[in-house]
């Protein structure tokens, strides 16, 4: 029954992916703590490893209120499709020989397609809760997330180049000689840059900047669909490191040990690089963000992928 | 055959998500029925074989200029008086036209089928799949349709001219009425 197989692997998954990324929550806060020469959260079991599970409860039995001015079918929509359309990406991740749930051959495309979903989310919540600093934060998230895509897309275009497929798992198995980070590193670099804009994380957490729109976009959510909002990004995060451990560090490549060690090895320091970048980063203005976007990490990413196809040709001929 | 109900799933869905598109009083929730329009829209063109198709309807349709209409759409600050002007505008008779016209074009879509030998006699062969991958869209854009890409492209680069225009700093002028 390969149809029962496949169930059971998205019901793992989905198990295993968002208490992964309910602890990252407590992870993230232990790290930073230790960066910034404190404790963090201790409290709460061993090293306070409880501490989401803590949060969890106190979030599920607080008041689920809905403003009466705002949207109530939108405003309990956006944040569902955000973690969906994230959820949804995990899909296409090979993570091991034969460990993923649908080894498409358009993979790329659908992660691409999907995150560009997610930003509905933040837009919705922005305009459904009818409230000027949500509004401000999700036009700050639309017009982001709209220009980091474009380049986003074009830097992985030299990774298909030179592995010349869009499924995921070729591209892993095209990086058995040299990792694509050697030959792609102008590549590489536009898309962390555009993942951490992407998933609204430190330092270009601009549609929810704090000190000028008190929380952007989801300023009006409470109770489990603030919840809902905290593991997309979470999620966001955990899934743009699998896709630069999957498209330019080798995936599960490696040596001794085995394959699935190896991605997650590869995943956990991307994940506490993005941790790092928060701590020591400030966060730049908005102008100056989207300026960077356009008139830097375009151009870049062009010339990138001109001068890769123009090696792959010069090698063919 | 699972395809194939799928296929007429997701056609169904398209279609009803369209007419909520141009009944729907409020702008805001009329885009978003056009983007789930769209998502099951990419859906047909894949269980069709054209997964580049899909995944580019909604990366470029559904994910860009779509986010892009919303954006705009945000900006207006749609409120119950506008949404009761829609409902002022939308009485029955603004819909006689547009009903006829799209009677017609339905009338032309039955007879195109009806009359197609293949598909009348046989009509389980009525979802033929072959799989059009990135490379032959690819090898077909760039061969044959050359122009047609080309011409779109002018298109594109007139429509980027124009924004340009529009957001450009003008000059400062110093007249009488201010320097405005």
């Amino acid at each position: 029954m390969p149809e029962l197989e496949l169930m059971i692997m998205i019901v793992l998954m989905v198990a295993t992916l968002v208490p992964i990324a309910a602890m990252l929550v407590w992870f993230e806060r232990r790290l930073l703590g230790f960066f910034q020469q404190r404790y963090g959260p201790n409290r709460v079991g061993y090293f306070g490893i409880l501490q989401s599970l803590a949060d969890l409860i106190k979030i599920l039995f607080k008041h689920d209120w809905i403003p009466p001015f705002a949207d109530r079918p939108v405003f309990v929509l956006a944040p569902l499709i955000g973690a969906m359309a994230i959820l949804m990406s995990f899909a296409v991740v090979p993570m091991a020989p034969g460990l993923v749930v649908s080894d498409s051959n358009i993979g790329l495309l659908f992660f691409l397609a999907m995150t560009s979903m997610a930003v509905y989310s933040v837009v919705l919540a922005g305009w459904a809760s009818n409230n000027k600093y949500a509004v401000l934060g999700g036009m700050r998230a639309a017009a982001q997330t709209i220009s980091y895509e474009v380049f986003m897309g074009v830097s992985l275009l030299g990774v298909v180049i030179l592995s010349g497929s869009f499924r995921l798992s070729d591209i892993v198995l095209a990086q058995q000689d040299i990792w694509f980070v050697v030959p792609q590193f102008i590549g590489f670099v536009v898309f962390i840059i555009a993942g951490v804009a992407e998933s609204h994380r430190l330092p270009f957490d601009l549609p929810e900047a704090e000190t000028e729109l008190t929380a952007g976009f989801h300023t009006e959510y409470s109770g489990i669909k603030f919840a809902l909002f905290f593991l997309g990004e979470y999620l966001g995060m955990m899934l743009i490191s699998m896709m630069i451990t999957t498209l330019f560090l080798g995936g599960w490549l490696g040596p001794w040990l085995p394959p699935f060690v190896w991605f997650v090895l590869k995943t956990m320091s991307l994940i506490c690089f993005f941790i790092l970048l928060r701590a020591a980063l400030p966060r730049p203005r908005f102008d100056q963000l989207l300026e960077f976007g356009w008139k830097w990490m375009l151009p870049l990413a062009l010339l990138n992928l001109v001068g890769t196809a123009v090696v792959k040709l010069w090698g063919s001929f | 055959m699972s395809a194939q109900i799928l296929f007429y799933i997701s056609g169904s869905i398209a279609i009803l998500a369209s007419l909520f598109v141009v009944t729907n009083k409020n702008a805001v929730h009329a885009l978003l029925y056009l983007v789930v329009s769209l998502l099951a829209l990419a859906m047909c063109f894949y269980l069709l074989g054209a997964p580049f198709a899909a995944a580019l309807q909604i990366i470029v349709y559904a994910g860009a200029i779509m986010v892009l209409f919303v954006f705009a759409v945000m900006i207006f600050n749609i409120n119950q008086t506008d949404i009761d002007r829609e409902k002022h505008w939308l009485t029955w008779q603004s819909w006689v036209g547009p009903s006829l016209l799209v009677m017609v074009l339905l009338a032309e879509i039955v007879f195109v089928i009806l009359s197609n030998q293949n598909w009348s006699t046989n009509p389980s062969s009525a979802v033929q799949i072959e799989l059009v991958d990135a490379r032959a869209v690819g090898t077909l854009l760039f061969g044959p349709y050359l122009l047609a890409v080309e011409i779109a492209s002018f298109l594109l680069l007139a429509g980027l001219v124009g924004g340009y225009h529009l957001a450009k700093e003008l000059p400062k002028r110093t007249t009488k009425d201010g320097g405005r």
